[in-house]
């Protein structure tokens, strides 16, 4: 079985059984290895990717759930001219520690701002909810997200 | 908020952007699971479902025969070997041999051509045990008649650094006490007495990056990539085991996912490099969260204290029984239990002092490091029996603690050993406690708590690095500190940088890789800054003087006279790249200078524990709480905590270290707790063990960084990180100890809190354990 979906702006067809998870087909066949493996049950949100916009947890998404949408990994977002809008925000506030939570917080935050829901700092809690860091304690997040939404302290 | 009191410098002390920030922010950074190797297997582990069991046998045939299996590993496997390990203690087995003794222990593993074959042969792998009696439980293996788990000798490890290990005490693995003055007489005429029965619950690091390991095994070299926080002592544990040379062990280094102390040691490493041996292939082995859970976590505790004062609130004494839950294997708990016994007096002035600190062996699965191990697990039993006894006294607990607080020179340990107060801790609670409104009325069910504590920091002090430049005046720095998320990388470089005279944007600080990495004895205890950091400051001068002295050679003027600065050497007007110095020193383009830098013990050479530590780094924080009396649920309201770092080299990395310490501590406290049934961890999983989420990040959050010059590092620098973690829960405790509903058991659940503010309601309530 093939799976034909928009990976970063470009049209692919890979192999993947029916119980291939998007995580691994991503990270294992294609070498994105920015979306990261940890709880497994769609908890900690390091592995989120964006599927047509909106944030997914790819280790309990099946790759050909995908079908015919359009996937974006944190190596396509740092390709797009905004992402520097999110990064120098990340940079300002030391708000990476580890790195390793860090694509999943950079994708959330876009699909949340993208949807005009990053207005506030509910919005920002609110949002960023299903995303774990367990270097920063949240604060720097918390900091950067609202330079991001352009939201006042 | 940050008090400063340095200057004169160009890159220590400003918050430069972390220069690992950009290929983390763009998904680039490798970590271990990012790795491939060629001709790489996985390796999938089966573990044991019993705590406590006689393996009768393991057919693996089946498992072997499946297409894509490539090897079997099980404890018969090793018989060519001493299979046995652990830096402190020798008793763990690199696989089981013929006995589990815990629930998640290793009785086989499978390297197969890719993980899902791996996961299948586990299934066809047949194993039959024979349960033994279960000792699951602290007051179960200090029973008389339960089983050993441990019998024979005690066989030091290779870097148990603990004096003289004793005999074997029952499941008693390690004892440590601390005995000054006479307790019962010091005690006899006291005013005020608090006493009382305490539980702390196991729990779990969780670093976001399970514990991972690529091993490839030869029979003259074993290379292996690991997420290792020591990737040194682990070197020489894998050449102990194996039988080569420490230099024939490569440990490489990537960025981790988080650290905690949980990869502290050696972890995953020698289960891998003896798949690999089996398999004749590199193996790559990446935990799943519940296997990583049942490979480190932190102590469970039950303990006992007793503390006495005069009728105008001065201390008098302080006894402590308490014992640590270390597991089936020791891991680091002799280590933990040390620290614990050293936080139970706290930094106060005592007439006599009796700890007696007690390291168990379980059938539940090892403890090991969790940052501020120890103060983490008696700064809050410790300080809330201040606070009780102040509040006998009716004296305001920050008087409290101005009164008996130690002052700066004293000695901290009761018996005058080791290093004395290096610290203004007065000043530092009283800057906390400003920062919650300590003397702002409030309401009921509001209470506010302050806490003071001090965590024996630094490990062993031996340290080596390296500083290059290259001959186009770019600089590298190799150092043996993990970059695991605390920032290292950019901290090494401004320290290098302000020895040299150049922009931190020039320099390199690379991984670990131990085949050209100098020696680094550790990353944990909050040491790198510290001493690393003085090692690369050591290196960077010697480069500097190389500089100089090319420098003064051309100009023909003395040595001092030349300054370096802009990546520059300068004598008035004359001035000359550090290019062009390499390129005079050599004589045409090319050479390089390099130069190391070295840290090590002044004083004793008996690696005992109790010369340290390096320094005492200061736990202080507090806290207002607000109790929702229907729900039994606590509301953080304002806390603040203080980063006491002598200098900070990167303030607002400082800061960022002590705000994730305060959210460590804050869930420490708050809800996290490993649930057991009968040896089982039955929460093993982030669905049902819950960690802190950005909704819990209190409203008004106050991170104060503290700069006295006072540290033994680079310009006056200490440690950090680890502070906030064992002083927030005891800040916790104490505000709700304010706001009337004192609690003796970690966590706060509203439940709990719910049924302690009912017992408090009835009129014959009890003092009893909540």
């Amino acid at each position: 079985m093939t799976v034909e979906f928009t990976l970063n702006g470009r049209q692919v067809s890979v192999p993947a059984e029916p119980n291939t998870l998007l995580l691994d087909l991503l990270r294992d066949h294609f070498r994105l290895t920015g979306a990261k493996r940890s709880c497994d049950v769609q908890v900690c949100g390091s592995c989120t990717v964006l599927v047509d916009g909106g944030p997914v947890s790819a280790c309990t998404y099946l790759a050909h759930e995908a079908a015919g949408r359009e996937v974006l990994t944190i190596e396509g977002f740092a390709e797009l001219p905004e992402f520097e809008h999110y990064a120098s925000a990340f940079e300002r506030h030391a708000a990476v520690q580890c790195g390793f939570c860090t694509p999943g917080f950079l994708l959330t935050l876009k699909s949340l701002r993208d949807a005009g829901d990053l207005e506030t700092e509910e919005d920002i809690r609110h949002g960023l909810d299903g995303n774990l860091c367990r270097c920063t304690g949240y604060r720097a997040i918390l900091e950067a997200a609202r330079d991001i939404g352009e939201v006042a302290a | 908020m940050t008090v400063v009191t340095g200057t004169g410098t160009r890159e220590v002390g400003r918050s430069r952007t972390r220069l690992d920030a950009r290929e983390k922010l763009r998904g680039e950074a490798m970590f271990t699971g990012d790795m491939e190797v060629p001709g790489m297997l996985y390796g999938r582990v089966l573990r044991s479902q019993h705590p406590h069991a006689e393996i009768v046998s393991i057919n693996t045939s089946a498992a072997e025969r499946m297409p894509g299996v490539a090897a079997v590993l099980v404890g018969r496997d090793l018989l060519d070997i001493d299979p046995y390990y652990g830096h402190a203690i020798k008793d763990r087995p690199i696989i089981a041999i013929e006995r589990v003794r815990f629930s998640g222990e290793p009785v086989a593993a499978v390297a197969a051509e890719d993980e899902a074959t791996a996961e299948a042969a586990l299934a066809a792998i047949e194993v039959v045990y024979e349960e033994l009696p279960l000792v699951d439980t602290i007051d179960k293996a200090l029973d008389p008649a339960a089983p050993l788990l441990h019998e024979g000798p005690i066989r030091p490890g290779l870097f148990h650094g603990l004096g003289n290990l004793g005999e074997r005490d029952g499941n008693i693995g390690y004892r440590y006490r601390l005995d000054s003055g006479d307790v019962a007489g010091e005690s006899a005429g006291a005013a005020f007495v608090t006493e009382g029965e305490y539980l702390f619950p196991a729990v779990y690091q969780y670093a976001m990056e399970t514990h991972s390991v690529i091993a490839d095994w030869k029979p003259n070299e074993i290379a292996i990539w690991a997420s290792c926080q020591h990737p040194f002592l682990v070197q020489a544990e894998i050449a102990d085991l194996f039988g080569l040379p420490i230099g024939a062990v490569r440990i490489q280094v990537p960025y981790l996912g988080g650290g905690f102390g949980s990869k502290s040691y050696t972890k995953m490493e020698p289960l891998t490099v003896a798949l690999s041996r089996k398999a004749r292939a590199p193996v790559k082995i990446v935990n799943r969260v519940d296997e990583s859970m049942v490979t480190s976590r932190r102590h469970g505790m039950r303990c006992w204290m007793r503390t006495t004062a005069d009728a105008d609130g001065t201390l008098l004494t302080r006894e402590s029984r308490f014992w640590l839950d270390t597991g089936a294997y020791m891991d680091n708990g002799p280590r933990v239990t040390a620290t614990a016994a050293d936080s139970a007096p706290g930094p106060y002035r005592w007439r006599a002092v009796h700890i007696d600190a007690m390291c168990v062996y379980c059938n539940t699965a090892p403890s090991g490091s969790y940052r501020a191990f120890g103060a983490t697990h008696l700064q809050w039993v410790a300080e809330s029996q201040l606070d009780e006894l102040a509040r006998k006294a009716g004296i305001d607990p920050l008087e409290m603690r101005r009164r008996n607080l130690l002052r700066p020179g004293e000695p901290v340990r009761p018996d005058g050993s080791g290093k004395p107060l290096d610290a203004d801790l007065i000043g530092d609670v009283e800057r906390a406690a400003a920062a919650v409104g300590w003397d702002e009325p409030k309401g009921p069910l509001v209470g506010r708590g302050v806490s003071v504590g001090l965590l024996a920091a630094g490990a062993h002090p031996v340290s080596r690095a390296s500083v290059r430049m290259r001959a186009d005046g770019s600089v590298e720095v190799s150092v043996g500190t993990t970059e695991m998320g605390q920032g290292p990388r950019t901290v090494m470089a401004q320290i290098a940088a302000e020895e040299l005279g150049c922009s931190s944007d020039r320099v390199r600080v690379l991984g670990a890789d131990t085949r050209f990495t100098p020696y680094d004895r550790s990353t944990g205890a909050s040491r790198s800054t510290t001493l690393a950091g003085k090692a690369v400051q050591n290196a960077a001068a010697a480069v500097a003087a190389k500089l100089r002295e090319t420098a003064c050679e051309v100009w023909d003027v003395a040595s001092e006279l030349i300054e370096l600065r802009d990546g520059k050497a300068a004598y008035g007007d004359l001035e000359m790249e550090f290019s062009e110095v390499i390129a005079k020193r050599f004589g045409f383009t090319g050479g390089e200078i390099i130069e190391g830098g070295e840290v090590r013990p002044m004083g004793g050479d008996t690696g005992s524990y109790a010369e340290g530590p390096v320094f005492w780094e200061v736990c202080v924080a507090a806290v207002e709480v607000e109790v929702d009396p229907e729900l039994g649920k606590v509301n953080v309201t304002r806390t603040a905590t203080v980063a006491d770092v002598g200098r900070a080299i990167n303030p607002l990395l400082v800061e960022r270290q002590d705000e994730g310490a305060f959210m460590q501590g804050y869930g420490n406290a708050m809800f996290e707790e490993m649930v057991y049934r009968d040896g089982e961890l039955i929460n093993d999983n982030l669905l049902e063990y819950r960690v802190p989420r950005i909704q819990d990040l209190p409203r008004q959050m106050t991170s104060i960084v503290v700069e006295n010059e006072d540290g033994p590092g680079p310009h006056g620098a200490k440690g950090c990180g680890e502070g906030a973690l064992a002083a927030v829960p005891a800040a916790i405790v104490n505000a709700l100890g304010d706001a009337g509903v004192p609690i003796t058991q970690l966590p706060l659940t509203p439940e709990r809190v719910w049924r302690r503010l009912q017992d408090l309601s009835e009129p014959q309530s009890t003092e009893e354990l909540t």
